[in-house]
This record gives structure tokens, C-alpha cells and sequence, in this order.
């Protein structure tokens, strides 16, 4: 780094976290493996050797790092590479549709109480309390076991999850704004009020809103592998990446290898969004720490 | 200070009538239990039974009022499967599970709060990137990886724990370790930030620079602000003392709260799920509310206030 470029950016009174830094080697590999998780999730499946569900009962439990399966078989002889890439593009899908969805509730919850005030405000804030009250997963136990389970129902429910911290945080922030001269402003030239949160409002608090979402995709992708891997998620034939931990469970002692691969893959994904997030979380808004 | 109570309490109280709704609205309205518990070949006069026996026959709102009226008078219903009280059948497993939970939540206070401190007071220092690591470690590897690679190495491989059971204290330690990494790389992970934020403060600036000692600002200054937020976590966490082990418990095998739970979803015994349901959101408000007056004892300034402003 130049001292020119130092001497221009600090000043005295700035907190360290809002010098410019390299960007730090964990993000970056982070990064890389995120990117590395989209593409598979979206070409791997078309690229595998074998059909997830294929069965080939004279190759069970096959050991890993053989030509024929990379990552060895299970117990019904299925490729664990092929079940390991199918359960990525479930496990992201459902996780990155849960946490769109839960944004979007979250948010527009929360402008509507900043907006409305009084009584809405009051059901809104409510909701988020009793939303807070319960462990999500003895909530979403109950909702799964007995309305059945399908992978529509699934996601929907997955994007119940963390929508009371977005509304909280969205109400406070358009309060907030509300106050402030821009919003002011465009109200007095006569903007609707769905003009001045979506145009006005709604980019001004976007950061803080997109490090919230990677704050809480790691958690629901941490939740859905819990659910499959309690039986109640991701139903088989499909097959996710909590499921194939859960299923090789059972195998734990002959062939850890089952369970080992899907683990792992799903450590290093919330790792590196977790990574990603406290980075983009200290650049765009250090309030959020 | 009285007024902030008495809306906390509504609140609370609210928030229980909310559960008992929620339940109540799930597990009756999701499919028709009779045809679950009997078998689908059972005479019809056996099924007619069993739905009049259970109150299924009425309309869906007296079965709401009745719900509730029961519910006050401490008649929890009786487990479909046995038909022993759930209420009993739920307070047999409760030992077991705070036999793994209390010991956790030890584990989580002991380590997760001294490491979030020093890491905070020794900023980028070595062991400040350690516990950080730590944390980071604790919340991205899920319960049940933990469990199984603990299960591993210390069941399978060395073989000094049995892998998964009850019988003696022994089979413990695993679940509670497990249990506890978890929960103290979260509370040292908030400890820390929290910590962060309060020394960046210019109160604090001020207090070392009329020539107080460090050890005094941090103890006089920086720790009752640094310990509100932290308090709210251990809110939570010890409001999941009851159901904060749904995963693990299935995992060791351990037969607790949670593994009853899950073990009554798949059965849909209703009135074991709302049993539990309602104590877990109990003991969560209940958590709250102890949370919010010990805010009264850190932060004067809650005193006044209306509302505690989010997390």
C-alpha cells in the first residue's frame, strides 16, 4: 500500500475497523468455495456418473478413491458423489429461497409498522416476540410432522425462520429514516409511501438488511441439514445434505465415509458464508457487530 | 419501573396465549388424529369411540374453549398411545434432560464468557484469533456433525466413551460436550463484540483518562454495560434448557424431553407435543422476564424506558 493512499484514508479519529485492508485470505477462499458450490449446484448434477438413486447392490459400502466412486458408495451401493451433488443443489436451493423469502416477509413487516404506527406496529412487534419465543426447531417440528412434508411446505416454512430480525431491524431502520431530511423530502414532493420505502428507504438500508441475510443463511442451512438429519426435512427418494448425514449414521463404524463427505461439505459452506458476511458486515456497517 | 413490568407481563402472558393458539390450531387442524392412532382397518365403532372419547366429535371452536379451559385447570390431556397424563409422562423425561443441559450450560457460562472477555481486552492478539476461530468453528459445524465426529474419535476409534445410551455418567460426557463447544463459541463470540463495542465508547476513554487503572475501567465500566447483551443470550439459552437438546439427545440415544418430542411428532401424540410446546415457550418467557429485570439491574436507564428496542 502506497503512503499516499494511507495518509488519504486514515484519519485519527477512525476506528480501525474502516481502514481499507486487503481483502483477508479466509474470504477469499470463501469466496472461491461459495462459487465453487453455485456451479456445482447448478451443471453437477447434469455431469455425474451415476443417477442418485441408482442402486448397485454388488458395489455397497465400496471404499473411496477408487476409479469406479471417487467417494465410495453407501449401503445400497449408490455413488456418494452423485447423492453428494445432488444434495448440494437441494440444500442451497432450499436454504437460498428460505432466506429470500424470510428478507422479504421480515422487511416488508417492518416498513408497514414503521409506516402505520400504532396498532400495527403492536401486532407486528408482537409476532416477532412470540416468532423469538419458541426454539425455531421445536416450532418447525410441529408445523412438519403434522401437515406432512413436502419440499414446497418444506422451504416455506424454512423461510419463516429469522424473518422477526429482519422486521425488527427493518422497523427500526425506517424509523429511523423517516426522520431523516431525504424521506422528508420525497414525502413533501408528494411520493406515494410505496415509492418512498422501495426507492428511498429500502436502498439506503440495504446493507444492513444484505449482512443480516448472511448472517441467517448460515443458520438456515444449519437448520434444514438438522431437520433432514432428524428425518423431518428433505424427504428420500430426494435427497439433501443433512439426510445423507442422517441416513449415514447408521454406518458410522464401516463406512464413515458416507456421512464424513456431507458433513464436511456443509462445515465449509456455512464457514465460508459466516467468513463473508463478518467481512461484508465490518465493510458496509459496522453498527450491526 | 413497575409499569415496564406489568407491560412485560402482559406480554408474557400474551405470548402464552399465542403458543397455546398456535399449538392448539396445528395439532388439531392437520389431519384427523383418530385415523392416525387406530389403524385404518379398525371397526368404525372403535374409531367413533375413540373421537367421542377425545373430544373430537365437537364443533372445532369448543374443542378450542375446552382447550383452554383445560389448560387452566392444569389437564394437559392423557398421552393417546398409553393414556397416562402427559404432563407425567413429559416431567419423567425432564431430569434427564437437565442432566445434560445444566452441565452444558456450565460448560457454555464458564468457558464462553472469560474467553469473549480476554479475547475483547487482547484485541488481534494470538489468543484473541483463537477464540474467534473457536467461535467461528462453533457456529458453522452443526450439532449433529459434532456429535458424530466426537462419537468417532473418542467412541470408535480410541474407545474410552460408549457411543450412546443412559446408564451410566459416562454416557453424559459426550452429549454435554458436545452441547457446551457449541454454546460457548456462541457466548464468547457475543461476549467479545459486546466487549468491543463498549470500549470503543468515549465513557471509557474518559474513565482511564482521569487516571483510573484499566483494571478498574473494566471492571467499573466496561463489564455491566458489556453484560447486557451477553445476559440476553444466556436468556435464551437458559430458556432452552428444556428443548435445546432436540438433536443431540437424538443422536446419544438419551431419552430426554427432545427425543420424546420427536419420537411424539412421528406418533402425532398430540397432547405430549403440546405438553411440550407449552413448557418450552414457558420456560423461554419466563427466561425473558428474568432477562428483562436483570436489564433493570445493569441499565438504570431501562427504568424509564417503554420498550427495550429490539435485541
Amino acid at each position: 500500500m502506497s503512503v499516499f493512499s494511507k495518509a488519504s484514508e486514515t484519519s485519527p479519529t477512525e476506528v480501525a475497523a474502516t481502514k481499507p485492508e486487503a481483502i483477508p485470505l479466509g474470504v477469499k477462499l470463501g469466496a472461491i468455495w461459495l462459487c465453487l458450490m453455485l456451479l456445482v449446484a447448478l451443471i453437477g448434477p447434469s455431469l455425474t456418473p451415476y443417477s442418485f438413486t441408482a442402486i448397485d447392490l454388488k458395489a455397497r459400502l465400496a471404499l473411496p478413491f477408487t476409479t469406479l466412486h471417487w467417494l465410495g458408495t453407501d449401503e445400497l451401493g449408490r455413488d456418494v458423489l452423485s447423492r453428494l451433488v445432488v444434495s448440494i443443489r437441494i440444500s442451497l436451493l432450499v436454504s437460498l429461497v428460505a432466506t429470500i423469502i424470510s428478507a422479504t416477509f421480515g422487511t416488508v413487516l417492518g416498513f408497514l409498522a414503521a409506516h402505520f404506527r400504532g396498532w400495527v406496529e403492536q401486532v407486528v412487534l408482537i409476532l416477532a416476540d412470540f416468532q423469538a419465543s419458541i426454539p425455531f426447531l421445536i416450532f418447525a417440528l410441529a408445523v412438519l410432522a403434522f401437515f406432512g412434508n413436502s419440499l414446497s411446505l418444506f422451504i416455506m416454512l424454512m423461510g419463516l425462520y429469522g424473518w422477526e430480525r429482519y422486521a425488527r431491524i427493518a422497523r427500526g431502520l425506517a424509523i429511523s429514516a423517516n426522520a431523516q431530511g431525504y424521506a422528508a423530502a420525497v414525502r413533501q414532493i408528494g411520493a406515494k409511501p410505496s415509492r418512498i420505502y422501495l426507492r428511498h428507504i429500502l436502498p439506503n438500508t440495504a446493507s444492513t438488511l444484505i449482512v443480516s441475510m448472511t448472517l441467517v443463511f448460515p443458520e438456515i442451512i444449519l437448520l434444514e441439514s438438522g431437520l433432514s438429519f432428524l428425518g423431518l426435512g428433505v424427504q428420500p427418494p430426494m435427497t439433501s445434505l443433512g439426510n445423507m448425514v442422517g441416513y449415514g449414521r447408521e454406518y458410522l463404524t464401516r463406512a464413515p465415509w458416507i456421512l464424513l463427505t456431507p458433513a464436511s461439505v456443509i462445515v465449509l459452506t456455512t464457514l465460508s458464508v459466516s467468513m463473508l458476511g463478518d467481512w461484508l458486515r465490518d465493510r458496509l456497517d459496522p453498527t450491526l457487530k | 419501573m413497575i409499569s415496564f413490568l406489568l407491560s412485560r407481563l402482559g406480554r408474557a402472558a400474551l405470548t402464552i396465549f399465542l403458543v397455546m393458539t398456535f399449538s392448539f390450531i396445528v395439532l388439531r387442524l392437520s389431519g384427523d388424529p383418530a385415523l392416525i392412532i387406530m389403524s385404518p382397518d379398525a371397526p368404525p365403532e372403535a374409531i367413533a369411540a375413540f373421537r367421542k372419547s377425545w373430544g373430537l366429535d365437537d364443533p372445532i371452536w369448543r374443542q378450542y374453549l375446552n382447550y383452554f379451559g383445560a389448560v387452566l385447570e392444569g389437564e394437559l390431556g392423557r398421552s393417546m398411545r398409553d393414556g397416562r397424563p402427559a404432563i407425567q409422562i413429559v416431567s419423567e423425561r425432564i431430569p434427564a434432560t437437565l442432566l445434560l443441559t445444566l452441565p452444558a450450560l456450565l460448560l457454555k457460562v464458564s468457558i464462553g464468557i472469560p474467553a469473549g472477555v480476554y479475547a475483547a481486552l487482547h484485541r488481534n492478539s494470538r489468543i484473541d484469533r483463537m477464540v474467534m476461530s473457536f467461535a467461528v468453528f462453533g457456529f458453522t459445524v452443526p450439532s449433529f456433525v459434532l456429535a458424530l465426529v466426537l462419537v468417532l474419535v473418542f467412541s470408535v476409534w480410541l474407545g474410552w466413551l460408549p457411543t450412546s445410551g443412559a446408564d451410566t455418567w459416562r454416557h453424559a460426557i459426550l452429549p454435554v460436550v458436545t452441547l457446551g463447544i457449541g454454546g460457548a463459541a456462541v457466548l464468547a463470540r457475543f461476549t467479545r463484540s459486546a466487549m468491543l463495542e463498549i470500549l470503543g465508547q468515549p465513557y471509557i476513554r474518559t474513565a482511564s483518562a482521569k487516571g483510573l487503572k484499566w483494571s478498574a475501567v473494566v471492571r467499573g465500566h466496561a463489564l455491566p454495560n458489556a453484560a447486557i447483551p451477553t445476559v440476553t443470550v444466556l436468556g435464551f439459552m437458559v430458556g432452552s434448557l428444556l428443548a435445546g437438546a432436540v438433536v443431540v439427545e437424538s443422536v446419544f440415544a438419551w431419552p430426554g424431553v427432545g427425543r420424546l418430542l420427536v419420537v411424539a411428532v412421528s406418533n402425532r401424540d398430540l397432547a405430549i407435543v403440546q405438553v411440550i410446546l407449552l413448557l418450552v415457550a414457558g420456560t423461554m418467557v419466563a427466561a425473558n422476564f428474568m432477562v428483562d429485570l436483570a436489564y433493570g439491574i445493569f441499565d438504570p436507564r431501562i427504568k424509564q424506558a417503554q420498550r427495550g428496542g429490539g435485541k
